[in-house]
């Protein structure tokens, strides 16, 4: 039964070693994946190349289905996942200022540190921009403190939001996932190559 | 003969094994990956060994400082030193370990760099209001399928589309 250390069947102080060893995976699998490259990530907005929606949408789904199917089978305490809060707003504004910082600087913050750890001096100066980044926020942070805890839905999920079963949403987000990657692969045949 | 460094995996791999991963972290801790996070205690880190008064003072660090924990002895601190780890291995292992700036021909290497440090600012600065970034509030977020997963899954993407024309020059 898990979540494992949650629950007490793995001592929480394995935690820190649990956060290297998967770390250590995670930055496998995205330098694997070609993630520590800015063209590469970029190529998703210009349509050259769409490896960022491809593994992105697979992993989510994955995970997804993977934490359902464990419930199902009992396997998991799904009371005990952590569903990340719905403050709307904040991270409607939030999200626009990351696409933004995204499409400036053709890194997000797992992919800056992949690069610079291969020696891309670009992603070192993103991964260090991004701390002076959150040190302005902080400064700021009494001017826009009300607006940061506005729009708080709780720790819902889009199914429940919704009131459908988390069955249907499954199958409508697989559905949606096929359909970006089958026309991610036409509109990718129709644009010139780039060569990076 | 193709370059062995420009070679990646398939992405449906990928995709499946970074999902892989991503169940195996909610299975063994109850909560899922994240990078951004990690980024901020640095910062929490720095602000209170360098002016501790006014880190404790301040609205926003003294939320994550406590007398009986270090503010870096966090998991995801430790999850992003594995990410290094891991990312320094996978690239020795293809050949691509090079200190390089990576840029289109079109645009100088000091251009590129410029503007990496103004997209790290942005990124730093929205993945406070959005509580995480890419990893910790879209992917891990989506896995879940909570409803803030998804608001910032679609916000982070539509607006890098949204905003893709103005920088094109950058790119393509």
């Amino acid at each position: 039964m898990g979540p494992l250390i949650p629950l007490d069947i793995i001592d929480s102080s394995w935690n820190n070693v649990f956060a290297i060893l998967i770390g250590i995976l995670f930055g496998f699998i995205l330098e694997s994946s070609g993630f520590s490259s800015s063209r590469k990530l970029a190529g998703v907005f210009y349509g050259y190349d769409f490896t960022v929606l491809k593994v992105f949408f697979t992993a989510a789904i994955t995970a997804a289905i993977g934490i359902n199917y464990f419930h199902f089978l009992g396997w998991i305490d799904i009371s005990l996942i952590y569903v990340n809060p719905a403050y709307v707003l904040p991270t409607i504004v939030g999200g626009i200022i990351m696409g933004l910082g995204f499409i400036m600087g053709g890194y997000c913050p797992g992919t800056s540190f992949c690069g610079a750890a291969i020696g891309k001096i670009d992603a070192i100066v993103f991964s260090v921009a991004m701390g002076v980044g959150i040190f302005l926020f902080a400064q700021f942070y009494p001017l826009f403190e009300n607006f940061y805890n506005s729009t708080y839905l709780g720790n819902i999920t889009v199914n429940e939001a919704l009131g459908i079963p988390v069955s249907l949403f499954m199958i409508v987000l697989i559905v949606v996932a096929l359909a970006a990657f089958y026309v991610a692969d036409m509109v990718q045949k129709k644009v010139k190559k780039v060569d990076y | 003969m193709k370059d062995k460094s420009k070679i990646y995996w398939n992405p449906y791999f990928g995709g499946v094994m970074l999902g892989l991963l991503l169940l195996a972290t909610f299975y063994i801790t109850g909560r899922g990956l994240g990078a951004s996070g990690a980024t901020k205690s640095a910062v929490v880190a720095i602000t209170d060994k360098v002016a501790p008064e006014f880190a404790q003072k301040s609205a926003y660090y003294s939320k994550f400082l406590s007398d009986d924990n270090h503010p870096l002895n966090q998991w995801l601190v430790f999850e992003v030193i594995g990410i290094f780890a891991g990312a320094l291995l996978s690239g020795a292992l293809s050949g691509r370990l090079k200190f390089k700036t990576e840029h289109s021909p079109k645009i100088t290497s000091g251009r590129r760099l410029l503007f990496a440090a103004l997209g790290g600012i942005a990124f730093g600065i929205g993945s406070q209001f959005g509580r995480g970034c890419t990893s910790g509030a879209a992917l891990s977020g989506m896995a879940t399928l909570a409803l803030g997963g998804f608001i910032a899954m679609l916000a982070i993407f539509g607006s890098a589309y949204a905003f893709a024309y103005f920088f094109r020059k950058n790119w393509i």
